[in-house]
């Protein structure tokens, strides 16, 4: 039996085409579906679409009239299916599954022809050559990747109500030189810890979604940690504070390191765990809640991405035990390059210590002071124990850290 | 002629997307051992000349280009020859659109009007529906002012441009009337520069056909035959070639015909289109 469509009086360039499209779905090659209608220029339509579409299109040169209950629809033609319309997903593939929790759902190595499809697409063969060089599942993937994004994702705050900044208090003038300092040092930090995995994000296959959006979600952490640090610098002060050759020396190694494994190792495990201890450091001791509360809010983001560090490192050691020489050179390396350099720049160190004191009275001074050198022990503590975590030895722990860059990031 | 084995085509560069076409087509004959290289031209009928000159051996040629080939080389005693073309080449139609509310009900109602055509030489928007706008009796230009839309001249019509500003005037009120490609008629609807309801066809002309690859009788019969084989291949379900095809707009090349261009032939003749390039080319070659 003949298929047939009723199309009304809804013409082709009203999207009558749809319904076309709908019926041919089901029709075999070389199939006729009669076409009814009476929009006005349904044939001189059905005849242009038919060839543009790769169908050929037979007018009713009588028109048979078609009674329907309602006005009457004249028979326009038949539309013979062409081959074309299945053509097109002849050879498709299907991009992995939506679903990250399902076995095999994420593939080791996917195509890079599937692009930009969203994973669990059916993607049409002969797609452009997308060039992800971070294309494999063993390099960059964490099981953990969407638990730690739905975190991230409940934990946004909005710094204009996040922070009571009308809690802001006058310091002594010191005190205020010295919050706005650190606060300079954290932004400088902060801006290398947004631009790191944001290049690796443009190098990342979209095919590991969760890690895409996490990595994503990190730059907007660090982008507002920059946003609030700035604010509570410019709070009392119209300028910031210092920005050294040194810092800025350690900080381009992080720039400058390729690989993915690499950099995060540096990145988030060491100079992000150790900036954990920092921020909670700053948030104990800061002379004023708002300079507490943008530390707590910071640290708070901070330790995820240091636990995304760790769990795609521990993945990836697990795959190929050989990157744990790796990474320990790659720390070796990087000391090697800092050696000659200040390191942490004095008026940080010194910055730090006015800070945690709140005062210059010179019993405060020794408790600024006390305080951290307590902060560096607790930095040495943290990198040690996630050492630990990737395997490394108690001795190689201790001394990884210990050549671990004196700008803490 | 060239010398060597490489078959070398002609084609108008009308738009930036003929590089990546043929370049398509170029890797795609060589992976098929057909030595294939290309060579653009701004318009058809420098197109035809070099053709005509043995500057290439096959020319991906308009409608109104493959008459000019077609008459040149007759002068000549020479032959053409329409070897391939695409299945959206074949059975066009134009049509003359008013706006709905036009008192017009044929083509003699235009007496007087201005009527939008598109390129001076778009043998679609322009050639083809003033031939039928004469046979109506209303003669172009002296019953009935025409509006031209000349986007690229030389390129005879192959940009879109000149039919979509038309259309355009049309709807904005600048004219009273507008000159298209049946196909055209839908996608301005789709892209919103006409409305469903808003215009009303008046005209539709009988079918006719559009490109076709052009060769000389003096074309090496070999390479001509692989070309047109491996163009007859193509298929639509072969990812390699799909976006290649879609670019050009086809699903499927067919043999080339020459039955469909008369309504263009007497257009030709009607307005002396062609008269003095040919003249030209002639005196140019010392026949």
């Amino acid at each position: 039996m003949t298929r047939s469509i009723q199309l009304d009086d809804l013409g082709l360039d009203a999207g009558g085409h749809l319904l076309i499209k709908q019926a041919l779905a089901g029709a075999r090659a070389s199939e006729r579906i009669e076409v009814f209608g009476r929009a006005p220029h349904l044939a001189i339509h059905l005849a242009a679409w038919c060839r543009a579409a790769g169908h050929h299109f037979v007018a009713d040169e009588q028109g048979a009239v078609e009674q329907r209950g309602g006005p009457s629809q004249r028979r326009i033609g038949w539309v013979v299916k062409g081959v074309a319309l299945t053509g097109r997903w002849a050879g498709a593939e299907r991009a992995g599954s939506a679903r990250g929790s399902e076995e095999q759902a994420v593939v080791e190595a996917p195509s890079p022809r599937w692009g930009l499809a969203a994973r669990g697409a059916l993607v049409e063969a002969g797609g452009p050559d997308f060039r992800f060089p971070l294309g494999r599942k063993s390099f960059v993937w964490a099981d953990e990747a969407a638990r730690l994004y739905e975190q991230a994702a409940a934990a946004q705050w909005d710094p204009a109500t996040a922070i009571d900044w009308s809690s802001a208090r006058d310091l002594p003038d010191l005190v205020e030189d010295a919050v706005v300092q650190v606060m300079t040092y954290l932004i400088e930090n902060e801006t290398a810890a947004l631009l790191v995995p944001a290049r690796f994000l443009a190098q990342l296959h979209p095919h590991f979604r969760e890690v895409m959006q996490l990595l994503a979600i990190q730059t907007a952490d660090e982008a507002r940690h920059i946003d609030v640090f700035t604010r509570r610098a410019l709070l009392r002060r119209s300028d910031l504070g210092l920005s050294t050759v040194g810092g800025q020396a350690s900080l381009k190694t992080l720039l400058d390191e390729p690989d993915f494994a690499l950099a995060s190792f540096l990145l988030s495990v060491l100079g992000e765990g150790s900036f954990l201890s920092l921020l909670w450091f700053l948030h104990r001791t800061a002379p004023d809640p708002v300079t507490a509360d943008v530390a707590r809010l910071a640290a708070q983001d901070e330790a995820r991405h240091v636990a995304f560090g760790l769990a795609h490192l521990q993945r990836h050691l697990g795959n190929d035990p050989s990157l744990r020489a790796r990474l320990a050179t790659a720390v070796e390396t990087r000391y090697e390059t800092l050696r000659h350099t200040a390191g942490l720049n004095e008026e940080v160190f010194d910055a730090l210590i006015l800070l945690a004191a709140g005062s210059t009275a010179p019993d405060s001074i020794r408790r600024g002071f006390a305080a951290v050198q307590d902060l560096q022990s607790d930095m040495d503590d943290g990198r040690r124990r996630r050492l630990a975590r990737l395997g490394f030895t108690a001795a190689e722990s201790t001394a990884l850290s210990s050549l671990h860059t004196r700008n803490f990031m | 002629m060239t010398r060597d084995s490489t078959l070398v085509l002609g084609a108008v560069a009308y738009d930036a997307k003929v590089v990546p076409i043929w370049e398509g087509f170029r890797r795609w004959f060589a992976e098929h051992k057909l030595a294939f290289d290309y060579v653009l031209y701004s318009n058809y009928e420098r197109q035809v000349e070099a053709h005509l000159a043995g500057h290439i051996d096959v020319a991906w040629n308009s409608p109104l280009a493959w008459i000019e080939a077609d008459r040149a080389a007759a002068a000549r005693g020479r032959r053409a020859r329409a070897v391939a073309m695409r299945d959206t080449d074949c059975d066009l139609t134009s049509i003359v659109v008013v706006r709905a509310d036009s008192p017009a009900r044929s083509l003699a109602d235009l007496r007087g009007a201005r009527i939008a055509v598109g390129a001076g030489d778009s043998p679609q928007a322009t050639l083809i529906p003033m031939l039928h706008l004469a046979a109506a009796g209303v003669e172009p230009g002296v019953d009935a002012e025409i509006v031209r839309f000349d986007v690229l001249l030389g390129k005879h019509g192959d940009h879109i441009g000149g039919e979509r500003d038309a259309a355009r005037a049309l709807v904005e009120g600048r004219v009273d009337a507008s000159c298209m490609i049946d196909g055209n008629h839908l996608l301005f609807a789709r892209e919103g520069v006409l409305q469903p309801d808003a215009t009303r066809v008046l005209f539709q002309t009988p079918a006719y056909d559009h490109c076709n690859f052009t060769v000389l009788e003096d074309a090496r019969a070999e390479l001509v035959d692989r070309f047109v084989e491996l163009l007859l291949a193509m298929s639509y379900d072969d990812p390699a070639v799909r976006p290649l095809l879609d670019m050009e707009g086809l699903k499927a090349w067919r043999q080339g015909r020459t039955s469909g261009y008369q309504q263009l032939e007497r257009a030709v003749d009607r307005f002396d289109t062609i008269s003095g390039w040919l003249a030209r080319v002639g005196a140019a070659q010392g026949s």
